[in-house]
């Protein structure tokens, strides 16, 4: 039987399945279990209608509990065992030999590195295009445009920009633009310009904006008798390690740039450039998030009530202190839900690191190392390790939205 | 908001500027991508696609024809006249040469004087005489070395093989038609699924439901990674095995969660009113949910359905975990570029082309549909 053929005939008993189970189980229990009619009819109705949440319910819950709950348990023990004993109980062996691997950590490390840059990168160009295009007449064109890569996988994304980063031979014309670009620079004042002293100022002022981010989170500490909750202290003691560690990185980055020597006139394999080929990566990403950062956060702009901005302007506000002073701090919840989603992404990232190095050149992160170790080195015990760490990235986010859910619905 | 305060902001210039270049940046690699699946192999190996627009530069080993049977006896010299290229190409040389040591020694319209070889005058259209003695003017064909800039041209020519051509390696026609079977169910039926689980949630009270949403609002977040192998050695084990069953099952269960949690967050929104009145009409729970909340919760369903299409048009992990089995027969296209990128990974014009086949659904689909698929963002994110 055809594919195509199989699969109309797939649609045909799914959508009629579930539409005759849904008809003929109310039926079933009007008529015959519980029918409407004669001496207990009102008891019977009262009955009926607390099943029938239950039979309304009944094949989401079925695909739920099966494709996502028993899963989870199921991996953790998988984690636990080990498949060529049989499936015997190892305790945590896998788990000890997956963090004896190296590249196991080069995976954490890189895959922290897409947590801090990706989600942060994306927010910024979406608050920015946002910004922007709300503000001129052909804001919607833009936008469209600028949306338009979430609508391409992350496969198609691995392929434009390979076309992008292509390196040939020095004698041949170069077909990439990143290198076409590259073989621009000489050496001379323009390049010292462009590609040590643009840079240098790009990462001051970055590490500027996280000491400032850092400063922020830092003063309901210095101030007396400030009160705040347990988890809002841990939280900021979290976001000042880290605001710590990129000043700290940019900083040295810095420092990075004026002593390297570049190799002017070569075309760059840019992808196998080790620590830098993680940021490559991370662009396509970035391009293709910054449109959903970009169509939320707009949506919560146009949302702000106009007399706040107002009374700024009247009070003399020019146009920057009005949208980081006034617009961006009633945005704060949306930005964070935006942060959170996109982070929900990157640590799920596999695509487009399979499709551009495979981890090769030291690009490994969580989700390739784990299906590397799954379908390639088929060692289902540390595969089944390294998803349980995955989950448990993930799951502050979990707890966090379920808190957020069930605090709205009261 | 620029004129609130009656004051014209002097920023307009800056953000319509900042505006265009963010655009720009953001077009520049798909557009890369599209230009380049239109050129010819030539084309794309001798410039960038940027350069495109403009004349190219190539360098070519052409032959003069024949002499045995083009030349015309002139006095008594001979001439073999003719033109270097294919008629109607609209190629201009810019320098010439007769040996491949020296490929740039004559501009066009210089005369070569080559010894034993007799003379050759090229012109720029490619047009040359070749005059000699009757013992100059023999043998095969005098070899041209010529430099000449063509002009742009495109064509579907890459279209043809990664299509029609039905060459195993490059051919996306079957990774097309798979994809297809892949998302359309996967897309349906999770639909009908959650409309149902949605409606219970949001307007039956039963006790138990704030715990349920609560579980779903978990699940959205449950990354997949984990469901590969317990569901495999699941499907392996109950006999479905690898296949189009397999991963629609899975494509269904993993839409679930965002299905059910957008549908609900509509339908709670819908007048409360309407469905009071049906019931007190005498309505049942099937009959409303089918003839008001169904027909009423259109845009939700628009919303989860372009979510659900573009995310299993466009997935690579589930359809290799639970599809794609050793004999390749139900590849889809991500994979087939995967694949091609590494078999083919020198071949741009293949590779852009395949790239370009299977983005340019989800292209129109986004653009048919992006009212819905913002509004279904907004729903889902914003709270």
């Amino acid at each position: 039987m055809s594919p195509a053929l199989q699969g109309l005939i797939t649609i045909l008993i799914g959508v009629g399945g579930c539409l005759g189970y849904f008809y003929f189980s109310n039926q079933l229990l009007d008529k015959v279990i519980f029918p409407g009619k004669g001496p207990n009819a009102g008891r019977n109705i009262n009955r009926a209608n607390q099943v029938r949440p239950w039979l309304f319910l009944l094949p989401a819950m079925l695909f739920l509990s099966l494709y996502l709950l028993y899963p989870v348990v199921e991996t953790l023990r998988l984690s636990l065992t080990d498949r060529d004993a049989g499936g015997a109980f190892v305790g945590l062996t896998n788990y000890q030999n997956m963090f004896g691997e190296e590249k196991f950590w080069e995976a954490m490390r890189n895959n922290m590195l897409w947590l801090f840059v990706v989600p942060a990168a994306s927010t910024a160009f979406g608050l920015l295009a946002a910004q922007l295009t709300d503000r001129i007449k052909w804001g919607a064109i833009a936008k469209s445009l600028i949306f338009m890569p979430m609508a391409i996988s992350f496969v198609g994304a691995s392929v434009i920009f390979r076309l992008i980063y292509v390196a040939r031979p020095t004698d041949q014309a170069q077909i990439g633009v990143l290198n076409a670009l590259w073989l621009q620079f000489e050496g001379g004042a323009g390049s010292f310009l462009v590609l040590k002293v643009l840079p240098a100022i790009v990462l001051l002022s970055f590490a500027a904006m996280v000491a400032y981010v850092g400063y922020i989170l830092l003063k309901p500490f210095l101030g007396r008798g400030a009160s705040y909750s347990t988890f809002g202290s841990v939280l900021r003691v979290a976001g000042l390690a880290g605001a710590g560690y990129l000043v700290v990185t940019s900083l040295w980055q810095v420092v990075e740039i004026f002593t390297t020597q570049l190799s002017y006139g070569e075309p760059q394999q840019w992808l196998t450039i080790p620590f830098y080929n993680n940021f490559f990566l991370m662009i396509v990403l970035i391009w293709i998030q910054t449109g959903f950062a970009m169509v939320i956060l707009s949506a919560a702009l146009r949302g702000i009530p106009e007399e706040t901005v107002e009374a700024a302007i009247v009070d003399g506000a020019n146009p920057f202190e009005v949208f980081f002073q006034v617009k961006v701090p009633q945005i704060m919840g949306t930005i964070v839900v935006v942060w959170t989603t996109i982070t929900l992404v990157v640590l799920k990232i596999f695509d487009i690191v399979f499709a551009m190095t495979n981890g090769q050149w030291e690009t490994q992160v969580l989700a390739n190392y784990m299906f590397d170790k799954l379908f390639r080195a088929n060692d289902w015990g540390v595969g089944s390790a390294s998803a349980i760490v995955i989950m448990l990235l993930v799951s502050p986010i979990l707890v966090w939205n379920v808190y957020n859910a069930r605090k709205e619905m009261r | 908001m620029d004129n609130i305060a009656g004051t014209k902001s002097s920023l307009t210039w800056a953000v319509h500027l900042a505006t265009l270049a963010l655009v720009l940046l953001w077009v520049f690699p798909t557009l890369g991508l599209f230009i380049s699946s239109f050129r010819t192999v030539d084309q794309i190996n001798t410039s960038g696609w940027w350069a495109s627009m403009t004349a190219s530069e190539q360098s070519e080993v052409l032959r003069t024809a024949n002499p045995e049977e083009m030349r015309v006896a002139d006095g008594d010299m001979f001439v073999v006249s003719g033109n270097l290229f294919e008629e109607g190409s609209e190629k201009v040389i810019s320098t010439w040469g007769t040996s491949s040591l020296n490929i740039s020694a004559y501009e066009a319209g210089d005369t070569a004087d080559m010894g034993d070889d007799g003379t050759l005058t090229v012109q720029e259209d490619g047009s040359y005489v070749w005059r000699g003695t009757d013992e100059q003017i023999s043998g095969r064909g005098e070899r041209v070395f010529v430099t000449a800039k063509a002009p742009p041209e495109f064509t579907l020519a890459n279209y043809e093989q990664v299509l029609l051509s039905g060459d195993s390696t490059d051919s996306m026609a079957k990774a097309f038609f798979n994809t297809l079977t892949v998302t359309i169910p996967a897309t349906i039926i999770p639909i009908v699924v959650a409309a149902f689980a949605a409606y219970a949630l949001a307007w039956m009270d039963f006790p138990g439901r704030a715990l349920l949403i609560a579980m779903v609002v978990g699940l959205l977040v449950v990354p997949l990674q984990l469901a590969l192998i317990p569901l495999l050695r699941l499907h392996l084990g109950i006999g479905i095995g690898k296949g189009y069953l397999g991963v629609w099952l899975a494509h269904t269960a993993f839409g679930l969660p965002l299905a059910i949690y957008l549908l609900r967050n509509y339908m709670v929104g819908l007048p409360r009113d309407i469905i009071e009145n049906a019931r007190v009409d005498g309505a049942t729970d099937f009959q409303i949910f089918t003839k008001i909340i169904l027909p009423l919760s259109f845009p939700a369903l628009a919303s989860f359905a372009i979510f659900q299409f573009l995310w299993t048009w466009n997935d690579l992990l589930v359809a290799k975990v639970f599809l794609i089995d050793a004999s390749g027969d139900t590849t889809v296209m991500t994979n087939q570029i995967v694949e091609l990128l590494g078999t083919r990974g020198g071949n741009w014009e293949i590779l852009a082309t395949a790239a370009f086949v299977s983005i340019a659904v989800p292209l129109v689909v986004f653009f048919a549909m992006q009212k819905y698929l913002v509004r279904g963002m907004l729903a889902g994110s914003v709270k």
